[in-house]
């Protein structure tokens, strides 16, 4: 069979197990829609968290970005792990044991105010929506690549599927979808890393043959090999850093920090039983994350000897077949700066810009060698001929491995896997901010259970629709707002939350100066030094030399020394307050949660 | 559970949180950043120590670190009776 008919085979199962779990576990109240009834058991709610934390970017992207970075990739490696730590150790038993259905719920009854709860309502959606915005487009790309269909037609079926199952079931729905699409993910990810390893390595383990031998008679390691061939292409070793010290710090702490503040991850924790189970989940999800966290830096060590042993100093002409099927999606291009036939690969650009293809009714046209024509100019201050998106070493690593055509299928399968589960469960957080804190909690506190329904599912359809109309026309922000998204929840949620339970005299004036003082320096921060506002500014004048990537760190800092220093100077908090701090402290009596 | 039992309870789980986020910056920040360098002159296996605890390291401890606090903490709530049914 061919990949095509494999991919729509396979693809097609997993969409039909995704909607039959949908209509089996559809949501009958509010309870089961805001958090899945609150008795998901907490491996099946460990999956779910990790399907719902892993996103297309975590699939697709971050092997291929650590292969770029080399030791620098670390700090997604640990910032998008570290913060399940804290989410076990500082927030997830609490916010169990306080027993309501979302974040804002926590922060407006634990600071007394609707300005709080609003203040939180506003970070949740602008977090949430910046995040589903790329989901959605994922959805298109992954479609667009591998059943050959049009981005904006990928993005309107991922929107029906999504729509299907989080409109009709809810929490409900979404956390044993998610559990399902956890399963295919993870297989989708392990198969060809499992395959990679043991021809390159042979150690069928990732993680083993990562710091094992390779398999090619010469008997150096993996990684001696990669550097050296890193030095001989003037490129800088693949285990040393090239950033700063200081900001590779603030960037892995604003991670983990943003990690732990993240609305659609912390609600997860509200859906099990007991206290003790949201601990436990929280260790379950990050065991399930490890493993495909643990594979990717392996993955991308593999796929960069692979594709430099492949590619340099070879011929056109001797490519293989990969090489010209992926040229044609514009995610690999090659430019004969010296006209001999041969590919250079070194360090540096090798045009201005992403490939901008020749095309001819709609076929991409060949050059001497059979190369796909590219307008680009080429750069004149390397010799580097070869351009290689990040993207590809993971979307062609099965073909560049040699695998069948059924584990392409896979792959494709787990990206869609990844990227619906991680918009069903943004959605969710969306529909629940405006349907619960604010119609419920602000505007029609009298309203009806089932009303409320309506209202939660109205939110997610609206929600879905503005998510696909962002995939459809993304806007050119997104990249620099998902690295937003974390310094706003890290610069806000975080400390809120953190501060609400450790400590009892931290009151409303203090939290909220705190919330709008950290969010107001990320926001102008990143509007800075990423988007060019207020005069904008480059490197050099970052503040204690740090990226606006890391700045959540800072900004987080603030507010904590904002929210004490306020909180020290005005009223303590009521006393029925302070007893809601002593109760949430101790397990006993969480019972299920309640809606008052 | 009279006052003082609970205030006993809540700093031992402090207590407990404090050493464990102890390790958790130590095999992270100072292991794979900020000591890095230096470690690199030790190998496991075939990678340098401050660069594998950065890529894979630091992760597995994150692992083990939450799982001891589940069971450090399922024991001391038995021990002070706030256990749930």
């Amino acid at each position: 069979m061919s990949v095509q008919t494999w991919t729509f085979l396979i693809v097609g199962l997993t969409f039909a197990l995704y909607i039959g779990i949908a209509i089996w576990s559809r949501a009958g109240s509010t309870k089961e829609f805001y958090i899945a009834g609150g008795g998901v058991h907490p491996i099946a709610n460990g999956m779910a968290t990790a399907a719902d934390w892993m996103s297309a970017a975590s699939f697709i992207s971050m092997a291929g970005l650590i292969s770029f970075m080399g030791y620098d990739g670390g700090v997604f490696l640990m910032g998008w792990t570290g913060g399940y730590v804290l989410l076990a150790l500082l927030l997830a038993p609490y916010l169990r044991k306080f027993g309501k259905f979302t974040v804002p719920d926590f922060i407006g009854d634990r600071y007394y105010s609707n300005v709080a709860r609003t203040v939180a309502v506003i970070c949740a959606i602008i977090v949430s929506f910046t995040y589903v915005a790329g989901q959605m487009r994922g959805v298109g790309v992954v479609f667009s690549r591998f059943l050959e269909v049009d981005i904006n037609m990928g993005v309107y079926i991922g929107m029906a599927i999504v729509l299907i199952y989080a409109v009709l079931g809810g929490m409900k729905g979404i956390t044993y979808t998610q559990v399902a699409q956890y399963c295919v993910l993870i297989f989708a990810y392990m198969v060809p890393a499992l395959f990679i390893s043991l021809t390159m390595t042979g150690n069928v383990i990732p993680q083993l043959g990562f710091i094992g031998t390779v398999e090619d008679g010469s008997g150096a390691y993996l990684l001696d090999k990669l550097d050296q061939l890193h030095r001989d292409l003037g490129f800088a070793e693949y285990t040393s850093g090239s950033k700063d010290m200081i900001d590779v710090f603030a960037i892995t702490f604003a991670l983990m920090v943003g990690t732990a503040g993240l609305p659609h991850v912390i609600v997860r924790f509200f859906t099990v039983p007991k206290v003790a189970d949201a601990r436990k989940s929280a260790g379950w999800a990050l065991l399930f994350i490890a493993i495909l966290y643990t594979t990717a830096p392996a993955v991308a060590a593999f796929a960069r000897t692979n594709l430099i042993n492949t590619v340099t100093n070879t011929e056109y002409a001797q490519m293989p077949d990969w090489f010209k099927k992926w040229e044609e999606t514009a995610l690999l291009a090659w430019v004969d700066k010296n006209n001999d036939g041969v590919i250079q690969y070194q360090k540096g650009a090798p045009f201005v810009g992403k490939p901008e293809q020749v095309r001819e009714n709609g076929e991409a046209v060949r050059g001497q060698y059979g190369e796909v024509k590219i307008t680009n100019a080429p750069s004149t201050d390397n010799a580097n001929e070869l351009y290689i998106d990040q993207d590809i070493m993971v979307l062609a690593n099965p073909e560049i491995a040699n695998l069948p055509a059924w584990v392409i299928a896979l792959v494709a399968a787990g990206g869609l896997a990844a990227a619906l589960s991680t918009a069903a469960g943004l959605l969710l957080v969306i529909s629940t901010a405006v349907s619960r804190d604010l119609i419920k909690m602000q505007i029609k506190p009298n309203i009806s259970e089932k009303a409320e329904l309506w209202w939660a599912r109205g939110g997610a359809a609206a929600a879905v629709l503005v998510a696909g109309y962002f995939g459809i026309h993304p806007p050119g922000f997104v990249a620099a707002t998902v690295a937003l998204a974390f310094g706003l929840a890290a610069a806000s949620f975080f400390p809120a939350i953190v501060l609400g339970v450790f400590d009892k005299r931290m009151n409303r004036e203090g939290a909220v100066s705190g919330m709008i003082v950290g969010i107001l320096l990320m926001l102008y921060y990143m509007l800075k030094y990423k988007l060019g506002y207020f005069g904008g500014g480059g490197k050099d004048d970052w503040w204690f030399g740090i990226s606006p990537e890391g700045f959540g760190t800072v900004a987080m800092v603030v507010n904590l020394i904002v929210s004490f220093t306020v909180s020290r100077l005005t009223a303590a908090p009521p006393q029925e307050v302070q007893d809601i701090v002593e109760d949430i402290r101790i397990p006993r009596g969480a019972g299920g949660a309640h809606a008052h | 559970m009279s006052g003082k039992n609970l205030q006993e309870y809540w700093k031992k789980n402090l207590g407990y949180v404090a050493i464990l986020l102890a390790i958790w910056f130590l095999v992270s920040y100072v292991f794979g950043i900020f000591l890095a360098d230096s470690l690199n002159a030790v190998r496991i296996g075939g990678a340098k120590l401050g660069f594998w605890f950065a890529q894979q390291g630091s992760i597995y401890v994150f692992v083990v670190l939450i799982f001891v606090y589940v069971y450090l903490m399922n024991k001391l709530d038995n021990e002070y009776d706030v256990h749930e049914e």
